[in-house]
């Protein structure tokens, strides 16, 4: 294999290399210090006389003497059942003192996209034993459902209780995690990993960790080589997968910092303008494929910089994932947890995985009635801090009260907490027994509330 | 320009977008990795067309009119490399049934036969419109493929079933009119309110999960076009699935067969390479005009056209192109005025009249309506259906908020009311805008008084603005019978809620005080007449009701 010592220049992760044989875009590089090391890259872009090649891991020590070898293949990763339980670094080496990995078959970490006409309907419910994703924001095998939260918020316990409790009622199918950490602290790893391994869960979990001083760029291929393997997983062992994907800013960071470094034209806050071509990459390899046993479920985590929903970040990722869970600060403050704040949350799947046979009838009005009472009672608060709480009429007094028992009594619950669909339903009903049943009527049909409504009920 | 190219080892498929002196810019149709300098690129010396003839309908394809279900069978659940795949199926036979005759003289355009391509549609073959015409010397009856000659004409020109059209030229016809009849979509806030016409233009712009992709969706289903052209333009792959299931399981309220028999899906995800993705807004438009031009009314749903605003901004900033405003290429606003301009009602070139109504989402970064995509299609839409993420919130469906949109249509579309629904329709509308609006400033008051504190008239307001918000502008796109409400349904629900604020003004004035007249139980029951398969009757039970409790109360 040729080695090149053409190195022009270095700038950031990018190295600029002159006047190679032809090479492919994309193609894996080594890059050969003077002392010997090797290090890992990629062609971002080629030319006739200029290739420019992006280094995975830290560029200290790069210079004019590096030497290039172009590896001739793209960006592939050694596959194999036997990567249950194991703990990879960012770019997929084995950091957990075990042995290397036995491929069974490399695959390229770019994977492709899933024909839409292949993909199965996303219906089965996960239930995840909290009342605010199930009953409100349900998560169906096959769908992306990403945590909205903030700096300071226990968006992680959430995702931990999630990956515990989750599973399929009625159900045996073999289940797997995936969870890929990028740019945590060594704090928080260790804290997702000492949950793991009290919970047994590391067993049929891969772990993938980047932490916050790894280099950034090794950050853009973690996701895609979590992806890899939860895909091979699902679609080629059978496995339902559940990837957790934490902390999606820190990906979108190390993107602009490429970017920046390539000198491309910014869009929105210095992000790259392709950002949501990239981030759709990344999330739309979720699903369900007709014909194949295993899926794919993500649940990606991000931190709104600033608790700003409208941020680029959690904007295009709203706009490519199936709905949203928003952590919110004033309940964090209140005590409650998980504080979940169901008014800008949203699942767009919801609607196939529930209802009769799947989750029980009244699901669909019991939730979007728990929606607008809350909704009308949080409207009312700020009323009440204008006008006082005695100015209100009956009607309205009755939904204030509704809203603060939905935040104590559906909302809030124990971490450990593991509540089936139809104690979370009931949850609701013991509640609608605070408003007068002519607004009940409104949203619900007269049976269901004969059959379900606690007054009815012997 | 413009050409189609093979690129490379693998030929993948292209496209020349800039020429530059000795260089020649191409924009790839698919993932470009491991290409590299040297390899070889052919220039096919076409410009990236669609195949039009039988076998479009029920067809789902990607951007280019690649058929997905055709590229399953030759690549697998995933979508690979270099595969091309011809847009309409060659080997099937249709059976061709020719409505012209040896001797007869035939234009560019003209219908020369029918093919049966679904129970819902009969397809019009039509000589193509840039052939030069004549005499027809031969025409045959019988089942044929799309490439088997069908017609000879004495100008030496002979024709298949099939055509060709370039996507990025719009195709021609004789006039254009300007459009008087509603495109009626079932759902009560549109038809009732913000009706767009046959041959129109509306936008939906929305921050994310406002509902943008439901509301198109519930169009796509429910609007009364013959063709309906459904294009997934950088959205998410789940929901196109979502849509691939559902259509084929859903009547059509007109004919009653499947209303995937009408339909063509393009779906190009956000996955799959940005410029297909730029390409499937073409290819779908062009798909639309080719039915337009035999005589239907076509509905194109474009969702979402900021995704390929886009990608037209990567693709400027890959050529590192001068940016307008935000990064979006300068030519943003007259691409897409060429787009929306392709709508419209004409006579096409075989008579008669066609339309093509065009319904773009918009998904606004930060739903912010005031970002460039939003802002220059405002300028060409006549139609503007606010999305608002507070009512989704409140799960309030659709979201569209009443106050922001609006209809440009409304003056042409005033005669069509008055005789084919009622005379009373566009009084009923207007007075329905005005409380909504009136609601709107009484709700300031409330926010800062309480309700209490209003005079007695403007509670009674209040209490009908409501009921015009929870019963006639809600609708519930999941219930069987509420997901699509005709006309004269919709002027009962208004008359309805007229009736009950006549009453209640009425008993006001008598003195009898508002807390008695929202009390009034027979409003209880109104609900009902939503979801009530035969609502008759629960009317009819709701103003006995009405008119016997509001004389209880003046007594």
């Amino acid at each position: 294999m040729k080695e090149y010592k053409t190195v022009s220049k270095v700038a950031g992760p990018l190295l600029f290399v002159e006047k190679t044989e032809p090479v492919s875009y994309e193609e894996q590089v080594s890059l050969v210090l003077a002392d010997g090391t090797m290090k890992r890259g990629q062609v971002l872009d080629t030319s006739e006389d200029l290739v420019v090649v992006q280094c995975f891991e830290t560029t200290t020590g790069l210079g004019r003497d590096t030497g290039v070898r172009f590896l001739g293949e793209t960006f592939k990763m050694p596959v194999s059942k036997t990567m249950l339980g194991r703990i990879l670094s960012g770019g997929g080496k084995p950091i957990d003192g075990g042995p290397a990995i036995v491929p069974d078959k490399r695959l390229d970490i770019n994977g492709a996209a899933i024909n839409p006409y292949a993909r199965g309907t996303p219906r089965d419910f996960i239930q995840t034993g909290i009342s605010t994703i199930d009953g409100t924001n349900t998560l169906v095998r096959g769908q992306k459902l990403p945590i909205f939260s903030s700096a300071g918020l226990p968006h992680n316990e959430i995702a931990l209780q999630i990956a515990r409790q989750a599973k399929v009622p009625g159900s045996s199918d073999e289940f797997a995690v995936v969870f890929a950490a990028m740019g945590i602290t060594r704090e928080e790893a260790n804290y997702f990993m000492a949950d793991f391994e009290r919970t047994g869960a590391l067993e049929r979990a891969v772990v993938f960790l980047n932490l916050a001083d790894d280099p950034a760029v090794e950050r853009t291929v973690t996701p895609r080589l979590a992806l890899t393997t939860a895909e091979y997983l699902a679609y080629e062992l059978g496995y339902h997968v559940l990837v957790i994907l934490t902390d999606m800013t820190n990906y979108c960071e190390a993107l602009r910092q490429i970017g920046a470094a390539r000198e491309e034209v910014p869009g929105r806050r210095g992000y790259p303008g392709y950002m949501y071509t990239d981030l759709a990459s990344i999330y739309e390899r979720a699903g369900i494929i007709k014909g194949l046993k295993g899926s794919v479920t993500q649940i990606p985590i991000l931190t709104m910089p600033g608790d700003d929903i409208t941020h680029p970040i959690p904007d295009l990722t709203g706009y490519i994932t199936e709905g949203q869970i928003v952590i919110s600060p004033e309940l964090h403050r209140k005590g409650i947890y998980p504080p979940i704040n169901v008014l800008p949350s949203l699942s767009r799947l919801m609607n196939l995985g529930i209802g009769k046979g799947m989750t029980r009838e009244d699901h669909k009005k019991v939730s979007d009635m728990m929606y607008s009472g809350y909704a009308e009672g949080v409207d009312l608060r700020g009323l009440v801090a204008i006008v006082g709480k005695d100015a209100l009429s009956e009607r309205d007094q009755k939904f204030l009260e509704f809203a603060d028992a939905f935040e104590n009594k559906f909302v809030r619950q124990g971490s450990d907490e593991d509540r089936t669909i139809a104690q979370t339903l009931d949850v609701g009903w013991g509640m609608f027994t605070q408003l007068p049943e002519s607004e009940l009527e409104k949203r619900i049909d007269r049976d269901l509330i004969k059959t379900y409504h606690p007054n009815y009920r012997k | 320009m413009y050409d189609v190219v093979k690129v490379g080892n693998e030929e993948l498929m292209g496209e020349v977008i800039k020429i530059d002196g000795a260089d020649t810019v191409i924009q790839v149709y698919e993932s470009t990795t491991g290409i590299r300098p040297g390899e070889p690129v052919i220039n096919t010396g076409l410009s990236l067309a669609v195949e039009l003839g039988p076998g479009l309908l029920t067809s789902i394809y990607d951007g280019i009119q690649r058929p997905l279900e055709v590229l399953i069978q030759k690549m697998g659940n995933f979508i690979a490399r270099g595969v091309t795949a011809p847009g309409l199926d060659h080997e099937k036979k249709w059976a061709f049934k020719p409505v012209v005759h040896v001797g007869d003289s035939v234009v560019p355009g003209q219908i020369i036969g029918e093919v049966q391509e679904t129970r819902s549609i009969v397809h019009k073959i039509m000589v193509p419109p840039l052939a030069k015409g004549g005499k027809v010397t031969k025409i045959n009856a019988g089942d044929f493929t799309v490439d088997e000659i069908v017609i000879e004409l004495d100008s030496g020109e002979s024709f298949p079933m099939m055509q060709k059209w370039p996507v990025r030229v719009p195709r021609p016809y004789v006039e254009k009119h300007s459009p008087s009849i509603p495109l009626l979509t079932g759902q009560r806030i549109l038809d009732g309110l913000f009706p767009i016409a046959k041959g129109g233009t509306a936008a939906i712009p929305g921050p994310f999960g406002s509902g943008k992709t439901v509301t198109q969706q519930q169009l796509a289903k429910w609007s009364d076009a013959e063709i309906v052209v459904y294009i997934g333009c950088g959205e998410r792959g789940n929901e196109m699935t979502e849509v691939l299931t559902e259509f084929p399981e859903l009547q059509d309220p007109k004919t009653g067969n499947s209303l995937m028999e009408r339909t063509i899906l393009i779906a190009n995800t956000s996955n799959m390479p940005v410029a297909a993705r730029e390409a499937s807004v073409y290819t779908g438009i062009t798909l639309a005009e080719y039915f337009r031009d035999m005589g239907y009314d076509v509905a194109l749903m474009a969702d979402s056209t900021s995704r390929w605003a886009e990608a037209m901004r990567e693709i400027c900033s890959r050529l590192e192109e001068m940016p307008g405003e935000e990064g979006y290429p300068a030519y943003l606003s007259s691409r897409l005025s060429e787009f929306y301009e392709r709508a419209g009602l004409v006579e096409p070139l075989a008579g008669g009249s066609g339309s093509v109504s065009v319904i773009g989402a918009v998904s606004p970064a930060g739903g912010d309506f005031s970002e460039p995509v939003t802002q220059n299609t405002l300028r060409i839409v006549k139609v503007f259906w606010a999305l608002d993420a507070n009512l989704s919130r409140r799960r309030h469906f659709p979201a569209i908020n009443w106050l922001q949109s609006y209809s440009l249509y409304m003056a042409q579309l005033n005669d069509y009311y008055d005789e084919k629904v009622s005379p009373d329709w566009n009084k009923l509308r207007s007075w329905f805008m005005e409380v909504l609006q009136k609601e709107a400033e009484l709700q300031e008051i409330v926010q800062l008084v309480g309700s209490d504190a209003l005079p007695e008239t403007e509670q009674i307001t209040i209490e009908v603005a409501r009921m015009m918000r929870e019963l006639f502008l809600q609708q519930n796109g999941f219930d069987p019978v509420d997901t699509y409400c005709d006309l004269p349904k919709q002027l009962d629900m208004f008359k309805m809620i007229r009736a009950y604020a006549d009453l209640a003004y009425a008993a006001q004035a008598a003195g009898v005080p508002p807390s008695q007249i929202l009390a009034v139980k027979a409003k209880n029951e109104m609900p009902q007449v939503k979801f009530a398969k035969d609502y008759k009757p629960v009317l009819d039970k709701i103003y006995a009701g009405m008119e016997a409790e509001f004389k209880a109360l003046r007594a």
